[in-house]
């Protein structure tokens, strides 16, 4: 096994596909957001318009912030009631042909809350306990809400940014319904097809018994997957249909349904920051945020690459396939492993708990940034804006002028705000680690020991309050103590970056617009993307430097040094 | 703010409706429709009983087929899952040290012999059906003798092994393996021919 040419080509295919794809996404919807005709317009338009009249929503009617933000917990605590009481009951509802009982209390809250987060931590089993009825009914139709969620978040900033002196930021119904029917829906349907192709089961019948050549038994565990999973790649959400995620072959059958799902985790997130400079009017301020994600994408998966591919443990002579499939290999592993941490998406093709430390930690450190390379479905832009105001007002203070951007003053309000959004977050993973690493129902869950059990316990938490999802899966987590404090770092996680960024953008939207001067600080060249490198880097690596220490990276050297625990 | 919580429970209502009832039936409908064998799990019929699917890997044991990978499920779909063990475990460290120690020892290979990697590791999702091409020709020589086949029925397995070979998709995605539970499939019948010809 080496590192070849085919290697090399598939990761230049992958990113190369991305940057095609971006703006052709990113136009339509820029169409979408901006009420501009557009051709989906013409299939689900009458939907639409159908769907205010019932739910007695205004679309022309304006929201402030608050207005905005009620609305948006509004709707997700709505899913989250139904989503817990589908589990509850899943026994006598239909589509239930296995008989699946009720699920245990504690693993229904984290489920749903999961879910509603868009995290889609996964602590339950699948094919073992979700009826049909709870994926279809209950866990897909959040798939699609807690991703229309996390788009239309960037909406109200965006409006922030181009109005001037209102409290109008728009209106959530009609952000989440257009993202909902014109975006996530079309895009599912193609994926869920392309998907079927290739293998991937849809069908509503029972498990099938069959009777191997060996006259051994088996039972092969079928359902409605393929819509799921397009759902779950594309918005970002990452909870698989199995067990084994995006690692079991109904989930992920060929290499292509894998360059498929890859390539659907980061497109959206990715499109987004074009229709950001779309909708503000300046590409070149999108061109500078997306090179950053680039960058700090690339960079990420080259350690991740370089680890996998050259460190193995002593008493292995080959590269370790523990964890992974034979039909994607070391490099599809990495690079699903890369582009699901960044992307605060968390379905996974291959199992990050048995990876090398090294590239474990790439995955640690991706989502401790927060999720802003590339990220979530909005929450991966809405999280740049943070970082983008900090770098704007830290920027501002080197050279003594009042922070701005993009024609707002950037004042001690908004500041306050993108440091609660960006410290609260990583406050929720370094508590909660510590609460695991000290108490019983903490420890008693470890798959691993030595160093690496520490990091499966890091692992937990930052995936949760990251709203990502993956896991070092060795860890129980379903047990009372991991399903409810799980449940409220992902809480921190999804509302504590969310709230602030639509305060800023009420805040944004109430100022004046002040025309550049020659002391602005541009925000369109390549110096303020290397500023916005750095304080990411910088931020993160002063939160995070002493956890990783005790885990990844002391396990990397007791590795190569042939220790076992 | 309260003029919020209805418009927040008939969306909800809504959107399950066409996201959560409409969306996958229609799915479920189209796919039914134009890949229904694929959709119902790509299943595997021989003698018009259903053996398998060719997508889910089954354990083999004995010497007259041809092995698939380590399994920390052992091949039982309820629920699918891996070891989920670290690199500085000491179970997999014993676990991969036993499995190099016994494929090297039942298919009499030198012992200096490399173990391709997925023989000596388990899958993320313990129901991988392949293994690499190096892997399904390390036991050529140990299902030809378990079979008695003589130097004919040897090449002819060997010629079976390689055209069970798929390269990457398109030649450019994922990795060349050989589908473990089609090949063995195949193996039967070349037995029943390579006696008659015998």
């Amino acid at each position: 096994m080496k590192f070849g040419t085919l290697d090399v080509l598939q990761v230049a295919l992958f990113i190369l596909s991305l940057a095609v794809l971006t703006p052709i996404i990113g136009s339509f919807m820029a169409k979408v957001f901006s009420g501009e005709k557009h051709f989906m317009k013409s299939f689900l338009g009458k939907t639409e318009e159908l769907i205010y009249r019932v739910c007695r929503i205004n679309p022309a009617e304006e929201m402030n912030w608050k207005e905005y933000t009620f609305a948006l917990l509004a709707f997700n605590f709505a899913g989250f009631i139904l989503l817990l009481l589908f589990q509850e009951v899943q026994q006598i509802l239909p589509f239930n042909p296995q008989h699946l009982p009720a699920v245990s209390w504690d693993l229904a809250i984290n489920t749903a809350v999961s879910f509603v987060t868009n995290t889609n931590w996964q602590s339950y089993a699948g094919e073992t306990t979700m009826s049909n009825f709870v994926q279809m009914v209950g866990l897909t139709v959040q798939n699609f809400l807690s991703a229309a969620t996390g788009i239309v978040v960037i909406l109200p900033f965006i409006r922030g940014i181009i109005r001037k002196t209102t409290d109008d930021i728009g209106n959530f119904w009609v952000d989440v319904t257009r993202t909902t029917l014109y975006i996530l829906l079309p895009l599912s349907v193609i994926l869920a097809i392309i998907l079927v192709g290739q293998g991937t089961v849809q069908t509503l019948t029972h498990y099938h018994t069959v009777k191997a050549i060996t006259g051994q038994g088996q039972v092969i565990p079928v359902g409605p997957a393929a819509s799921q999973i397009a759902i779950k790649q594309l918005g970002s959400n990452g909870g698989g249909f199995f067990n084994a995620n995006g690692a079991h072959p109904f989930e992920n059958p060929t290499p292509l349904t894998d360059f498929l799902e890859m390539l659907s985790i980061l497109l959206i997130a990715s499109g987004l920051v074009y229709t950001y400079g779309r909708l503000i009017g300046s590409m070149k301020q999108a061109l500078v945020i997306w090179s950053v994600m680039l960058v700090l994408f690339v960079s990420m998966l080259s350690v991740s690459l370089y680890s996998e591919w050259t460190f193995h443990p002593a008493y292995a002579s080959t590269p370790t396939m523990e964890g992974k499939e034979t039909r994607f290999g070391i490099t599809n592993s990495v690079l699903w492993e890369v582009a699901t941490t960044s992307a605060s998406n968390g379905s996974v093709n291959a199992m990050h708990d048995s990876m090398t430390p090294l590239s474990g930690m790439v995955a640690l450190v991706n989502m401790m940034t927060g999720e802003v390379i590339f990220g979530g479905v909005g929450a991966g832009l809405y999280g740049m804006f943070h970082f983008i105001l900090l770098t704007v007002f830290i920027a501002g203070l080197m050279v003594g002028r009042t922070p701005e951007y993009l024609g707002k003053k950037i004042e001690a309000y908004e500041v306050k705000m993108a440091v609660i959004g960006v410290v609260a977050p990583s406050a929720a993973i370094l508590v909660f680690t510590a609460i695991g690493v000290i108490t019983r129902g903490g420890i008693s869950s470890l798959n691993n020991s030595g160093p690496h059990g520490f990091s499966e316990i890091l692992y937990a938490f930052t995936s949760a309050a990251a709203n990502n999802g993956s896991a070092f899966a060795g860890l129980n987590t379903n047990t009372v103590f991991y399903n409810l404090s799980q449940s409220a770092g992902m809480v921190i996680g999804r509302y504590s970056v969310i709230v602030p960024v639509l305060a800023i953008s009420g805040s944004l939207a109430r100022k004046k617009s002040i025309p550049p001067s020659p002391g602005t600080f541009p925000t369109d060249s390549p110096l303020f993307g290397f500023l916005l490198i750095g304080i990411i880097i910088i931020i993160s690596a002063l939160t995070f430097f002493p956890a990783l220490a005790l885990g990844p990276i002391v396990e990397h050297f007791l590795m190569l040094a042939g220790k076992t625990f | 703010m309260k003029k919020a919580i209805l418009p927040a429970i008939y969306l909800t209502l809504s959107m399950t409706f066409v996201t959560g009832i409409i969306y996958p039936l229609f799915i479920t409908a189209v796919s039914q429709l134009i890949f229904p064998g694929r959709a119902d799990g790509s299943l595997v019929k021989v003698d018009g009983s259903v053996v398998g699917s060719k997508l889910i890997g089954q354990h083999f044991t004995g010497d007259r087929y041809f092995w698939s990978r380590p399994s920390s499920t052992d091949y039982n779909a309820l629920p699918s899952g891996a070891s989920n063990y670290g690199p500085t475990s000491d179970s997999l460290k014993t676990l991969v040290e036993r499995r190099r120690a016994d494929f090297i020892q039942l298919n009499s290979l030198p012992s200096n012999a490399i173990v391709p990697a997925e023989m000596l590791y388990a899958s993320g999702s313990g129901l991988d059906p392949d293994i690499s091409p190096e892997g399904a020709e390390l036991q050529i020589e140990r299902v030809a003798r378990a079979r008695r086949f003589g130097p004919r029925g040897r090449e002819a397995l060997a010629k079976l092994v390689r055209r069970s070979v798929r390269g990457p998709q398109f030649g450019l995605l994922g990795e060349p393996r050989v589908n473990v539970l089609l090949l063995n499939i195949a193996l039967d019948t070349l037995h029943v021919t390579g006696r008659k010809t015998s």
